[in-house]
């Protein structure tokens, strides 16, 4: 760094205090779930693991976490199974349409999740489906389809198309042909934005807010807890989430960078 | 579609994620426009075609108050966003010369956007709270002999929580724009003569436009609907259009006006993202 000119050293200042400012606040975050007092305040009171004891005898909490992994499981699980067929149709195909199409079905991810909840809510009020976990699971579905669009169009786009029409020549069925040419070449792209929408799904709020009935997911649940009142078992909770949605957006990531 | 073989294999494909859209992302909408012409008749609402909500929302002070508040938090958001993003982007691209660094340095930016929304905002709630982390620590080191309650509750804890929370959508697309540079213009702007504050106003500027549109307009959408942060740290001061969405849906119960304000959003956010496209916007690369 030696060679570096005055304002060369300020903007390595400035950049090094914007990435203290990303992660300051999630080091707060866990610094609180270890520290004795219920207040949330310097100066630190002393270690424990009590919090995280609480959280484990916490009913409703890990009710609502059962909840938390049971929506993402199966909202990840259709997204997958609608996304690729759609990132499919949009890659490989030219149809009447096609530009709207991508437009809508992505529109959700630059859409604040609020005008999502609102719509859908009033959808299913109109065909009667009541406010339940199954609504949260179409809801997270829907408004999530568009990472697992984009991440495998990302990476359809880099495949060779030769081997589509080498397969088909070779007398293999177009079935045959995605079993054994295309998903081989895509698996990893599906896989990556899978753990993403995990991610999202556990984590979604706006949405889940407007569609979930008497169950709630683990959001929700911190949520309307915060309203009343912070206790430091958030803060174990919490840490427990970042933890663990960290390991699986560093899977993702590593899975959806890998080029071939 | 030219033979039917191909017509079977397109529609094998596409049936089903078209069937899903229309049933659950076109109709949703749709039934949300209809219901915004509704009339409400407590406690509940009736089938109707007019424009009174609408109407409402543009002439009851109640809302438009809130309305340009929520326009300015975020457009402050967004603008605030771009001065702490842009030199950590730059510092990426250009300052870091290892690869392996970059790509972790990126990486390290944008993990943070995925991970949890609502705890990332709520640790700004134990920050600036009044018995909050940043008081007891300005407290124990004397700079402070009491509590200062200037923190919480306030639209600049919103702007800085918001801010907080969309960097790494900001960082996103500049990092893409800025990489795009080809690196042998800056150097011909050194070897002639031009110094390197210059070099970044007339040179790095104007070709990273693209980025800092496309990056501000993501900002500013998805900040202005937000409606976790001005619960958790706005107070009365920093209501938001999604707070008063979200009590018409439920204490206040008037589904159509709730209705004819999401269709609001969705409208500024289309045009948003329309007239951002019409300039060359970065390509933004989720990962």
């Amino acid at each position: 760094m030696g060679n570096l000119a005055w304002w060369q050293k300020g903007l390595v200042g400035v950049a090094l205090a914007v990435l203290a400012f990303l992660y300051l606040p999630i080091g707060i975050l866990a610094l609180f779930s270890f520290n004795q007092s219920r207040v949330i305040s310097f100066p630190l009171s002393g270690f424990t693991l009590d919090w995280y004891v609480k959280v484990l005898q916490n009913g409703p909490m890990l009710h609502a976490l059962g909840n938390s992994l049971i929506v993402a499981f199966f909202a990840t699980l259709l997204t997958v199974l609608i996304g690729v067929p759609a990132a499919l149709a949009l890659d490989r195909h030219e149809f009447p349409g096609k530009a709207a199409f991508r437009t809508t079905v992505l529109l959700p991810l630059s859409l604040p999740g609020i005008v999502t909840g609102v719509a859908m809510l009033n959808f299913y009020k109109q065909i009667g489906l009541p406010q339940s976990l199954t609504a949260v699971v179409i809801g997270h579905a829907t408004a999530l389809l568009g990472v697992v669009i984009t991440q495998v169009m990302a990476r359809l786009a880099k495949l060779n198309r030769r081997l589509d029409e080498a397969s088909a020549d070779l007398g293999a069925t177009p079935l045959e042909t995605f079993a054994r040419v295309t998903l081989p070449n895509i698996r990893s792209a599906i896989a990556g934005s899978a753990l993403l929408s995990f991610t999202l799904s556990f984590d979604e709020i706006p949405v889940t807010y407007f569609l979930t009935g008497r169950e709630i997911t683990l959001p929700i649940y911190i949520y309307s807890t915060l309203r009343r009142g912070i206790t430091p078992e958030i803060n174990a909770i919490g840490t427990i989430i970042v933890c663990a949605s960290l390991v699986l957006i560093v899977a993702s990531v590593a899975l959806l960078r890998e080029r071939r | 579609m030219k033979t039917a073989r191909e017509r079977v294999a397109f529609w094998s494909v596409f049936s089903l994620p078209f069937a899903w859209t229309v049933l659950f992302l076109i109709v949703p909408y749709a039934t949300m426009a209809a219901i915004s012409f509704w009339t409400r008749r407590f406690p509940t609402f009736v089938p109707d075609f007019q424009f009174g909500n609408y109407i409402q929302l543009f002439t009851d002070p109640q809302y438009t108050t809130v309305l340009l508040r929520t326009l300015k938090i975020a457009g402050l958001t967004s603008l605030t966003s771009v001065l702490v993003a842009y030199p950590l982007a730059y510092f990426i691209v250009f300052t870091v010369r290892s690869a392996a660094w970059r790509s972790f340095l990126y990486l390290a930016v944008i993990v943070p956007l995925w991970v949890s929304y609502l705890l990332r905002a709520y640790t700004w709630k134990i920050i600036l709270g009044t018995d909050g982390a940043l008081n007891s620590l300005l407290l124990s080191t004397g700079i402070i002999d009491h509590p200062l309650d200037i923190f919480l509750y306030n639209q600049t804890a919103m702007i800085v929580t918001l801010t907080y929370i969309f960097i790494p959508f900001m960082v996103m697309p500049l990092y893409t724009a800025l990489e795009r540079i080809p690196k042998n213009l800056i150097e011909a702007s050194g070897d002639l003569g031009v110094g390197p504050f210059l070099t970044f106003v007339r040179v790095i500027l104007p070709l990273s436009t693209s980025g800092i549109i496309a990056g501000a307009t993501l900002t500013f959408c998805l900040s202005f609907g937000d409606f976790v942060a001005p619960v958790l740290v706005g107070g009365p001061d920093g209501t938001m259009i999604a707070t008063v969405l979200q009590s018409q849906f439920g204490a206040a119960l008037n589904w159509p006006l709730g209705s004819a304000l999401a269709v609001l959003i969705l409208t500024l956010v289309i045009v948003v993202l329309t007239v951002s496209r019409r300039f060359d916007t970065a390509r933004v690369d989720l990962v």
